[in-house]
């Protein structure tokens, strides 16, 4: 096993004489070519959604973990007063670094994309918000909305993990979800190149035996069909992934309406990311192939 | 070189070989006769290390072959020349890569031999066969090819199955001819064959002790030849 880093160098350099011994394979080549190439579309989009729904719950885990509404509904004539009060209590609570009272037009931004732009909110009993942000430390949620009872009984506080905390969990599953995904799509590959590499093994039983009467090493034989399927797995996945990375180039960019659920492409150097497929495909088909061949010879000669 | 003591083999059913106990020296040239299935190819077999004994010891370059693992066991195979019974080429390969390929598998850079190769192949008389395939050929230019094949790696025993089997007697005494200057050169030579004219040619030209196989044992043939 010592000597595998040298084989894989030998590998690359491409010793051409040892690719030579063993006959040509013809349209099984193709094979292998093309469900490399697919496996490595289907990686880059097991990447893109893995890497996106971490995105998202990393945004819905920690930007939104900080802010917190306080949602005020009053009869008209005390709806002044009591965001008044509310917002006194809010500043003078410890832990919160700002309290916002949103102005008309923003509720109604945020309405907007629920009723439409020609609702008439005016006419509408709309309660008030107030946004929190919270300081580093945060503040005492059970205290706060005892003191807000106290002091302006219409208000509530939302501190948003009613809602959050699912959707978090789910972003988190989605994320499982996408790597096993490529879990199970490197093992289906290594399982691929394996099948593929035994017929290849078994096709080629006399020249095997030939090789090993003429004095030959399991090492150098197995190394003539390690670096046949090696090198297939990693031509179709350089095809399959730059493929799938124009595919998810092509994706429609996620609007400002959007941008809540956070685009599902790539972002900044995660566009590295798919560029580690082909040399890992290459790797899976490496040791694939030469487990399956030195597995083999030990069984035929 | 390769020695044999006490050396049994059976393939599942009986015994095929028996109480056998062989040394061969360096420099010797040995005829192993016996009529057919007596067991003359599995007795090479286990000189090569394709069969191992069932009970006994076999030596190959003072080490027991049962202790070798398969490395060594294809190291010690370029040192041992094998002429085939049926030549075992590889069909893709032209002949003279074929007769190259030991070197090959040894990972000598061929190009390095290529005077070695030539010349091999103008002493078995193929230079102007080199590059046709192995159906292309004869069978007598199949069997040079495969005699070059077994000496190209200069090795210190050369043990031929039935050499002359395919082949008229003209060719016979030609294939004889090299193996008899390959033994004056030092090597060791073991030919399994069950044609006699061959063994009473031999005689003439060089001291070769005869083996014949009969009931499962080795017995030195006597001057009846």
């Amino acid at each position: 096993m010592k000597l595998d880093m040298e084989q894989v160098v030998a590998l690359l350099k491409g010793d051409t004489q040892s690719a030579k011994v063993v006959p040509p394979s013809g349209y099984t080549a193709t094979l292998t070519l093309f469900t490399s190439g697919a496996m490595a579309f289907l990686v880059v989009f097991a990447l893109a959604l893995s890497l996106a729904t971490g995105r998202l719950a990393d945004r819905w885990s920690s930007e939104l973990a900080r802010s917190s509404t306080v949602r005020i509904s009053a009869p008209a004539g005390q709806m002044d007063a009591q965001t008044r009060a509310a917002a006194e209590v809010l500043r003078t609570t410890p832990g919160v670094a700002q309290a916002r009272v949103l102005s008309h037009d923003e509720q109604k931004a945020l309405l907007a994309p629920w009723f439409g732009p020609d609702l008439p909110i005016d006419s509408l009993p709309i309660p008030q918000l107030i946004e929190v942000i919270e300081d580093g430390d945060g503040y005492d949620v059970e205290g706060l909305r005892l003191r807000l009872s106290a002091e302006a009984p219409g208000a509530v506080l939302d501190d948003h993990t009613r809602w959050r905390k699912p959707l978090v969990k789910a972003a988190d599953r989605l994320r499982s979800l996408g790597l096993f995904s490529i879990l199970l799509i490197t093992l289906a590959t290594g399982a691929m190149i394996t099948l593929a590499a035994n017929a290849a093994l078994a096709a080629n039983k006399q020249v095997i035996r030939v090789l090993r009467l003429v004095g030959a090493q399991d090492t150098y034989i197995a190394q003539a069909f390690v670096r046949r399927f090696t090198l297939r797995a990693l031509t179709g996945a350089i095809a399959g992934s730059v493929l799938g990375m124009i595919a998810m180039l092509l994706l429609p960019s996620a609007s400002t309406a959007g941008g809540f659920l956070t685009g599902l492409g790539f972002q900044g150097w995660h566009w590295l990311w798919p560029f580690i497929i082909p040399p890992f495909a290459a790797g899976v088909a490496f040791w694939a192939t030469r487990a399956a061949a030195l597995r083999s010879l030990r069984e035929q000669t | 070189m390769i020695e044999l003591q006490n050396v049994a083999y059976s393939y599942g059913g009986g015994e095929l070989l028996s109480d056998i106990s062989l040394k061969l020296a360096p420099g010797s040239f040995h005829f192993l006769t016996g009529p057919s299935g007596a067991g003359k190819t599995t007795f090479l077999k286990l000189c090569y290390m394709e069969l191992m004994a069932s009970s006994g010891l076999v030596q190959a370059f003072g080490r027991d072959t049962r202790a070798m693992d398969r490395s060594e066991i294809a190291r010690n195979r370029q040192r041992i020349g094998v002429v085939h019974q049926d030549c075992q080429f590889l069909d893709h390969l032209s002949i003279s890569a074929n007769v190259a390929l030991p070197l090959m598998v040894a990972g000598r850079d061929v190009s390095h031999e290529a005077e070695n190769l030539n010349d091999l192949l103008s002493w078995v008389g193929l230079t102007h066969r080199a590059d046709a395939l192995p159906d292309e050929l004869s069978g007598g230019e199949r069997q040079r090819a495969a005699l070059a094949r077994a000496v190209i790696m200069s090795p210190d025993v050369v043990l031929a199955d039935e050499p002359t089997g395919n082949v008229d007697w003209e060719m016979s005494k030609r294939l004889l001819t090299l193996l008899v200057e390959l033994n004056k050169m030092g090597k060791t030579i073991m030919i399994a064959t069950h044609d006699l004219n061959l063994i009473r040619a031999a005689k003439s030209q060089v001291n070769a002790r005869v083996l014949r196989i009969s009931n499962q044992r080795l017995q030195l043939a006597g001057s009846d030849l």
